[in-house]
């Protein structure tokens, strides 16, 4: 197949390219970069007025599958991804059974390559069970194919385990991929402990939860020599311990969600349980100190912790409800309205977020557009704006916070190795 | 002039004069209740379900007779015999209750929010019987009232509220309910059992008994549950009763024609001693009475006329 990306405003951040230009896309790859490409008998696809980008990647998605196909499978994950512009995804490890095991990775690896829609890229455990007891086989895990660890959904509590973690991972350059939440403070809690959690009578959680935990994976990184990520990082707290770590060398990364970025613990008001996220919405100041620090590159990707639950689960009691948000189909025009449409970041910084940002942290080829790199490409259209229908997401979790919410800045195009995958938000067949 | 919303979840929603609106018609309503038959026919052919996921005595008898003195029908269910038990959702229970024609549906749940999880999937009007930490509005109606007989009227005064205010209900509502009615209110209890944010919503904190306690003109006290001993709020319940209960010498401190208040139930010799539950400032007794009039009359307005939702 071969056809030409024509009009675009092709914006790579690794090359600071940011240029109106054509794409000649053939056999998967860019094969030509140019303005004005004539081609003789070769198909052209308009995106003038649209911005070209490499393709977005996802460090942090819950599949669910194996286990819990009733929330979500690898294909309606797989949907759901390249609906929101996203060419790469992480697969987190803990299903049921958990990516502690070859077998595991090799089932998701399989699945995602049947479904053919996005990229996906398995993570193993950092635990046998995910128990925090004993480290799981990364070397195995490593070798099926898992580009990092992680316990998510609960953290390593043991600092030993954590130490030995970061410790082996420097065998395979991985990185451990913390979820960090002390586990005594976080207890029953079922949102941001403040005036909200007040009011609501919900019991609370401090930002402190999560910023010991970050100081001691920090200071075991720097103990070890180990490459630590931290997922969904929340707190003012926590980006003020990340630049102490940045600033003494130490091998640690960051990522933030688009809800984090873009919603308070104000919304928890209603009891909407869709509102219920590990960790919780914070409080305003966390929220610009989170904005600020992705704008600076202190954290250096945007992640959606995708965590799709059937309507079953999330239909209960606030206290009953389980964790997480689905968010792969809103998590771009999200951040698109409230960072660049605010004026807060230019397109190129957050594009870079979602591109060079998360291919550093797991060393991957991929995020940039350039000739002969493979196609895999997000095109977005900063104009639209568009309501967001949870009822019509592709994911089985209709669990979104910002149901109803209209934003602007879309992903109206997803092209993984040359195949457009999704049109003007509808998915197509696989590649 | 009835509740605004289709359901009464908290006291945070209701303006002045709806509040006004309720303790008049309660007003009304304990007349009623000093007869010798005490029967209306106003709410005949009305269903009433008291859905229970907690224990009650007071709240869901009252919710009962209320119901059952204008003449509805009121029907009780305690979770602890009904489908719930086999894992029914909430959900599932209130629309089926519903579909058997409940105009009403009372709810007391240990989680906050569950009153407005269920207004929302029902057509009935939803009252909020307690849920969670989070209100309790007709207890603090029912404490309005109570204080308004006595001492006229709710501006201006000095309430203390003491005790467990983190994880009260009662003190939430009251708070909403008190400060809206231009009452002063401070709030006391160990640092440990006081939330964040709490002079956001317009009330004094202290941790000293003594300053709360100073010239007040009602003093609220509120249950302790040895629970939080055991997770580990406070030490002893004896260092909890010294430090925090209200005693013959403590209510000194307070107006000489206070009102003592306490929701049930009472740990006597914990948070208050039998002699002040006893005693000639305790108003214990007559907040129960008040709590049917409240709630006939919140009953009656929200059943009394016709509305659209």
């Amino acid at each position: 197949m071969k056809y030409i990306l024509k009009g675009g405003l092709v914006i790579d951040p690794r090359s600071g390219l940011e240029q109106v230009l054509d794409l000649l896309i053939e056999n998967g790859r860019i094969v030509e970069m140019s303005p004005e490409l004539q081609e003789k008998n070769v198909e052209s696809i308009d995106v003038t007025g649209k911005i070209v980008a490499p393709g977005f990647i996802d460090l942090h998605v819950h599949l669910r599958e194996p286990g819990g196909e009733a929330h979500e499978t690898i294909l309606t994950g797989c949907q759901a991804a390249v609906a929101g512009g996203f060419t790469t995804i992480t697969a987190m490890p803990n299903t049921k059974p958990c990516a502690d095991n070859e077998g595991v990775v090799e089932l998701i690896k399989a699945r995602a390559e049947k479904a053919g829609l996005s990229k996906v890229l398995p993570l193993g455990t950092v635990s046998k069970g995910q128990q925090g007891q004993e480290i799981a086989e990364i070397g195995s895990l490593y070798r099926a194919g898992a580009v990092g660890i992680s316990d998510d959904g609960e953290p390593v509590t043991n600092s030993e385990v954590m130490r030995r973690a970061l410790e082996y991972c420097k065998l395979f350059d991985i990185p451990v991929i913390s979820h960090s939440e002390d586990h005594y403070l976080t207890a029953e809690g079922l949102m941001h402990e403040g005036y909200w959690s007040t009011v609501l009578g919900l019991k609370g959680i401090p930002p402190q939860a999560e910023e010991i935990m970050v100081a001691r994976d920090i200071l075991l990184a720097e103990l070890t020599g180990g490459r630590l990520h931290l997922a969904h990082l929340s707190t003012a707290g926590s980006v003020e311990l990340l630049r102490f770590a940045k600033e003494r060398g130490i091998k640690v990364t960051a990522e933030v969600t688009p809800h984090h970025l873009c919603l308070t613990d104000e919304e928890v008001k209603t009891y909407d349980t869709s509102t219920k996220v590990s960790p919780p919405l914070r409080s305003p100041e966390h929220l610009t100190a989170v904005r600020q620090a992705l704008k600076e590159g202190v954290i250096e990707c945007v992640a959606t912790d995708h965590a799709p639950w059937a309507s079953e689960d999330k239909e209960q009691e606030f206290a009953k409800a389980p964790n997480g948000i689905s968010g792969l189909e809103t998590a771009v025009p999200m951040c698109w309205d409230a960072l660049v449409v605010s004026g807060l970041m230019k397109p190129r910084e957050l594009i870079a977020r979602f591109t060079t940002g998360p291919a550093k942290i797991l060393t991957l080829d991929r995020g940039y557009l350039a000739p002969g790199a493979v196609a895999d490409i997000t095109v977005i259209d900063p104009d639209l704006k568009k309501k967001v229908v949870a009822k019509d997401f592709y994911s089985k979790g209709k669990n979104s916070p910002v149901d109803g919410k209209t934003y602007q800045g879309w992903p109206v195009m997803t092209i993984v190795d040359g195949k457009i995958v999704m049109e003007d938000g509808k998915v197509k067949e696989g590649r | 002039m009835g509740i605004k919303a289709k359901d009464l979840i908290t006291m945070e929603q209701l303006s002045v004069e709806e509040i006004e609106n309720i303790l008049q018609t309660a007003r009304e309503m304990k007349n009623v209740l000093k007869r010798d038959i005490k029967k209306i026919p106003t709410l005949r052919g009305k269903a009433i379900i008291n859905l229970f996921y907690e224990a009650s005595t007071r709240t869901r008898t009252s919710f009962e007779l209320a119901g059952k003195y204008m003449s509805a029908d009121v029907i009780n269910i305690s979770t602890s015999t009904s489908s719930v038990v086999k894992g029914e959702s909430l959900k599932d229970t209130g629309l089926t209750l519903e579909m058997m024609g409940a105009d009403i549906v009372v709810i007391r749940h240990s989680m906050a929010g569950a009153p407005q999880m269920l207004g929302k999937y029902l057509k009935a009007r939803v009252i909020n019987a307690g849920d969670g930490f989070h209100e309790h509005p007709t207890q603090a109606l029912l404490d309005m009232m109570t204080i308004k007989e006595h001492l006229g009227e709710l501006k201006g005064i000095k309430v203390a509220i003491i005790g467990d205010i983190l994880h009260s209900r009662v003190a939430r509502s009251n708070i909403h309910g008190l400060t809206k009615m231009g009452a002063q209110v401070w709030l006391c209890g160990p640092p440990t059992l006081i939330p964040h944010g709490l002079e956001k919503l317009g009330v004094k904190v202290t941790y000293d008994i003594n300053e709360a306690l100073q010239d007040a003109q009602v003093v609220m006290m509120l249950r302790i549950q040895l629970e939080r001993q055991k997770a580990g709020l406070f030490p002893t319940l004896r260092e909890y009763s010294q430090l925090f209960g209200l005693n013959r010498e403590r209510l000194q401190l307070a107006a000489k024609d206070c009102l003592v208040l306490h929701p049930g139930p009472m740990n006597r010799g914990i948070e208050i001693s039998g002699e002040v539950a006893d005693g000639l400032h305790s108003v214990i007794n007559e907040q129960v009475t008040h709590g049917v009039a409240v709630r006939m009359a919140l009953l009656y307005l929200m059943l009394g006329q016709k509305e659209e939702w």
